[in-house]
């Protein structure tokens, strides 16, 4: 994983540290990096945050599931659950609320360096949502799906947002509500320390691993401002097996717990030979 | 009763219709005249009121033998003998008084022959034989084995008196009868006169019959720590006899009557005596154990060194004395009169405390407590004096109206609907049909139903505290923003349906031990008396219980979530919940499986149905139609099927649970293991002890005629007899027949 945050002056993102959300020129920095091992399999690629409370009551409550879910009628007429960031100039947010106006719009890019050539690796941006929340929970408003600017007629851009919602993707089943970095990011995460899923790199074929080692670059688009409340971003590549990714705690904490049940079935076991049959051979009647 | 017992014994109906032996006419005749019954013709049925049972008892002894009493006036009595109607003239009554301890009748037959009937204690018609021969010496033998068996006795006898005699004799009585000083006395000397040479006709015995299981069921309260007292209206002959009978009174218990508790004719210094007495006790029991028991305050040896056993009877006027006068003295010094002395007023009501204390404390150090002759009002009061000085529940159970009072003072009233109507039972707590089912009251029931609530609350505070403190440890982790870690249906379903049944099921259903081995070992009652299931020990390690299974559900959760992804749970806010959730619930419910000792279809039933319910609610709040409908109000759609199907989760799950488990576990296996637990301690006790003999209602020790206790069979006071010579409680009557 690396942190691509910046506070360290050396590092070579500290130019965008400072950069808000207005900004009209994007500031954009490239970190290198090595892999010591190939990557077999699937490769997930991730962006991880810290010290952001997406567990925050008001934050997680600032969010109009029936806009989201396609209700025309919410769709201008957003819930009150999305104060402040309900109307903007008298116009309805689409989509309503802090969640989605805090939405994570650094891009990512991932360069293969293989003797001073580039060769960008393929991330794919789709499958990253769950399968109900993206056909079920998020739906476009009703209407042609090819045209959402007429369908989004009336709605104005989330207030710190560079474009509105229907120009998220150009393709159609991922613009507007079911874009799917979108959904990714208004499934809240449980803790302060989070980390979404961004994109996907896939097995080419089954010879070749999907990343060789060697050296890396990362081009960033830093939009995305933590600075302010010491937040710290990252970047991770991670592949996942069928108990998900790195973490060791679960191993572990499964190999203590059983030798302790272990341990304490001997020690009963000794208990109950010594003491249990004391206690039996004094209920015999004289 | 009005029951018409015909129980009989078949040889001597037979020998009474044979009417050979003079003797024995003699003696049923006796039964039917020589008495203070009243009758009352209805109908077809003669109706016997009796000044006591005893009397009443002997007159239809007489009557199922052939000999009916059928009608009495002022001076003549009437019966039937065999299908012959005869009717006696009465000329004396010699009356009953417990000095005397024997009644005679002092009639002329239709032929004309004066007989005197005397019936009485052993003791006084013995003295006044004839002569002692053969017979005398057998029926004495009968009156040994009868006491033996505890009935009571009662002797008859008669003579034929000459009407010279009775001439004499009689102009005397008149003239006794209307002096104005020591008539009573004279009266007895007439008596006594006349009741001399006596032949014996036989012996009667009457037993106390008690309902079934009386005795059985006073040593079985009394094994379970519970002290009885009885409170009755009768006298005291009557009480201590009733006391033997069923084992609340035994042989080797020192008995302490009235003059012992409080020795000294006068108020202020019975007062006194029980006071010094008292603190003399307590000083003591401070000392040294082996401190002699001081000789005249022989009641108040301290407990420590002496272990008699003792029992206290005392009447009613007797209580009166000593508890009520400093309500008395209380009473006078009204409102002014405190100012003016205060510490004197405070010191009487302070000593009339102290008294009360005094006489429960000694009354608590007995193992039988009797009072006879008690009003109801006086009933209610020992209640209210126990409640008030020794911490203690008290139960009271009766069966007439005058244990009403006693009944509702108490804090458990137990009526027992029977004969005497349903007064006591309506205002009771609880109505029983026979004492002996006041045993499984509260030996079975009582002490199930004491050990159900405990685990109930118990358990209650566990699953709260274990289910629900997960949020608070989340707080630490969202900033202290009160985000609900759970879903909102979870946390509103959780107490109705998901852990709610398996635990009303142990409240309901239940045991520890068997309702047999529970009237075993009565012993087992004393846990509740002590409040070992649930005090605030218990409570504290509950807590500690349901705080650490919350600790370990969320951490054990939080730390395998920490910045990890998975295949579909990605460490987002529902997955979390839903997980937490599971491993929290799966704890709780494992751990009332454990804590469940008596399996019924109930109890799995409702286990199954909690986590069926768990199942079936999560579908629905969480399925998509539902969120279509309402987004706002089911915020997890697919939440469960999407995080519980990735086997990680499954496996922190499992983890949570397993550590969560461990130390109950560990406990009940050690518990049950090494036996510890204080029921088994209890009956493992017991069973080393030597077992208690049964229970019987006879003595061994044989007695000899001058130990014997004399118990006769005279329940009522004096002064029926003069009752019916005066006429006042007979109505002017035709009589039946010649």
């Amino acid at each position: 994983q690396i942190d691509y945050t910046g506070t360290e002056p050396s590092s070579p993102c500290n130019k965008c540290l400072n950069v808000s959300w207005d900004s009209t020129s994007p500031c954009t920095c490239t970190i290198n990096f090595t892999l010591e091992h190939s990557f077999e399999s699937n490769v997930f690629m991730y962006y991880g945050l810290s010290n952001f409370y997406q567990n925050h009551r008001r934050y997680v409550k600032s969010r109009d599931d029936s806009q989201l879910n396609g209700d025309n009628s919410s769709l201008l007429n957003p819930s009150k659950e999305c104060e402040p960031y309900r109307t903007n100039e008298d116009k309805p947010i689409a989509p309503c609320g802090a969640i989605a106006n805090s939405m994570f719009n650094d891009t990512l890019e991932l360069y293969r360096i293989d003797n001073d050539t580039r060769t960008p690796i393929t991330l794919i941006k789709k499958g990253i949502a769950w399968w109900t929340d993206k056909n079920v929970k998020f739906r476009n408003p009703t209407g042609d799906g090819n045209n959402l600017t007429a369908l989004f007629q009336g709605t104005t851009k989330p207030v710190n947002w560079p474009k509105p919602v229907y120009m998220l993707d150009s393709e159609p089943d991922n613009n507007g509500f079911i874009n799917e970095d979108f959904i990714v990011w208004m499934r809240t995460a449980a803790l302060p320390t989070f980390r979404k899923l961004y994109r996907l790199i896939e097995r080419k074929n089954n010879l070749q691993p999907t990343l060789q080692a060697g050296k890396y670059s990362l081009d960033i688009a830093y939009n995305y401002p933590v600075h302010s409340f010491d937040g710290r971003k990252r970047m991770i590549l991670s592949t996942i097996s069928w108990m998900g990714g790195k973490n060791p705690f679960l191993g572990i904490a499964y190999i203590t717990v059983g030798s302790i049940c272990f341990f304490l079935g001997v020690v009963l076991l000794i208990i109950h030979h010594k003491y249990g049959n004391r206690n039996t051979s004094a209920d015999i009647p004289n | 009763g009005e029951q018409r017992s015909d129980v009989c014994d078949a040889a001597l109906l037979e020998a009474a219709q044979r009417d050979k032996d003079p003797v024995l006419r003699e003696f049923l005749r006796l039964l039917a005249l020589c008495h203070t019954v009243m009758v009352e013709d209805r109908g077809d049925q003669l109706v016997y009121q009796a000044a006591s049972p005893d009397e009443e008892a002997l007159v239809l002894a007489a009557r199922n033998l052939g000999y009916v009493f059928l009608a009495r006036t002022q001076d003549s009595i009437t019966i039937r003998e065999l299908g012959r109607t005869r009717t006696y003239e009465v000329l004396a009554m010699l009356d009953f008084n417990s000095d005397r301890k024997r009644m005679s009748v002092l009639v002329r037959d239709p032929q004309g022959t004066i007989r005197l009937y005397t019936k009485g204690a052993d003791t006084v018609i013995l003295e006044r034989l004839r002569r002692r021969g053969p017979k005398e010496t057998l029926t004495e033998r009968a009156l040994d084995r009868f006491a033996e068996e505890t009935l009571r006795t009662l002797c008859v006898a008669s003579r034929e008196v000459s009407e010279a005699e009775f001439r004499a004799w009689s102009r005397r009585h008149g003239e006794a009868a209307v002096l104005l000083q020591d008539r009573a006395r004279e009266l007895d000397r007439l008596y006594e006169e006349l009741e001399q040479n006596l032949q014996l006709l036989g012996a009667t015995a009457i037993e106390d019959k008690l309902q079934d299981g009386v005795p059985e069921t006073i040593q079985l309260l009394k094994l379970g720590n519970i002290k009885v007292w009885v409170l009755t209206g009768d006298k005291q002959e009557t009480a201590m006899n009733i006391g033997y009978a069923c084992r609340l009174l035994t042989d080797d218990m020192e008995i302490l009557e009235e003059k012992e508790v409080s020795s000294g004719p006068t108020l202020p210094s019975s007062h006194s005596e029980i006071l010094q007495a008292h603190w003399e006790s307590n000083n003591n029991l401070s000392g040294s154990g082996d401190a002699p028991c001081s000789s005249h305050l022989s009641q108040q040896c301290p407990e420590a060194p002496c272990h008699k056993r003792r029992a206290i009877i005392v009447s009613g006027e007797f209580l009166d004395k000593l508890l009520h006068t400093g309500e008395v003295q209380k009473e006078k010094k009204g409102w002014p009169w405190r100012w003016l002395r205060c510490d004197g007023a405070e010191a009487s009501q302070d000593q009339a405390d102290v008294v009360e204390k005094a006489f429960v404390d000694l009354a608590t150090s007995c193992q039988a407590v009797i009072c006879c002759r008690v009003t109801p009002k006086q009933k209610a009061l020992m209640v209210q004096l126990v409640k008030k000085h020794k911490k203690a529940v008290t139960l009271a159970i009766g069966d007439g109206a005058n244990d009403v009072n006693m009944i509702k003072t108490a804090d458990i009233g137990v009526g027992i609907s029977g004969l005497e109507g349903l007064q006591a039972v309506q205002c009771s707590d609880y109505a029983l049909a026979q004492f002996s089912f006041l045993q499984r009251l509260l030996l079975v029931h009582g002490r199930w139903n004491y050990l159900r609530v405990c685990k109930f609350l118990r358990y209650f505070f566990y699953k709260t505290f274990a289910g629900l403190l997960a949020q608070v440890w989340f707080a630490f982790h969202s900033g202290f923003t009160a985000q609900p870690l759970y879903e909102g249906w979870f946390l509103a379903l959780y107490n109705i349906f998901y852990t709610a049944y398996p635990v009303l099921s142990v409240g309901l259903l239940e045991q520890d031990v068997s309702a047999k081995q529970s009237l075993e070992f009565p012993e087992l009652y004393v846990v509740g008396q002590q409040d070992e299931l649930f005090n605030y020990r218990v409570f504290g390690v509950t807590l500690l219980h349901g705080v650490g299974t919350s600790l370990v559900s969320f951490y054990i959760a939080l730390w395998a979530f920490e910045d990890h992804v998975g295949t579909k749970a990605v460490g987002d806010y529902e997955s979390f919940s839903v997980t937490v959730a599971v491993s929290a619930l799966l704890s709780v419910l494992v751990e009332i499986v454990l804590d469940t000792k008596y399996w019924t279809v109930l109890s799995l039933l409702m286990v199954t149905a909690s986590l069926l319910l768990f199942c079936l609610f999560s579908f629905l709040t969480q399925s998509v139609d539902a969120f279509r409908i309402a987004p706002a109000i089911f915020r997890f759609p697919d939440a469960s099927r999407n995080a519980l199907t990735d086997p990680y989760v499954l496996l922190v799950v499992l983890l949570s649970l397993v550590v969560n488990t461990l130390p109950s576990l560990t406990a009940h296996a050690f518990s049950a293991i090494l036996g510890r637990g204080t029921t088994q301690q209890r009956i493992h006790l017991k069973a080393k002890r030597d077992p208690e003999p049964s229970v019987e209602l006879r003595s061994h020790v044989p007695r000899g005629s001058f130990r014997r206790r004399s118990s006769y069979a005279f329940s009522h006071q004096e002064g029926y007899a003069g009752l019916i010579t005066r006429g006042d409680s007979l109505r002017a009557r035709a009589t039946h027949g010649t």
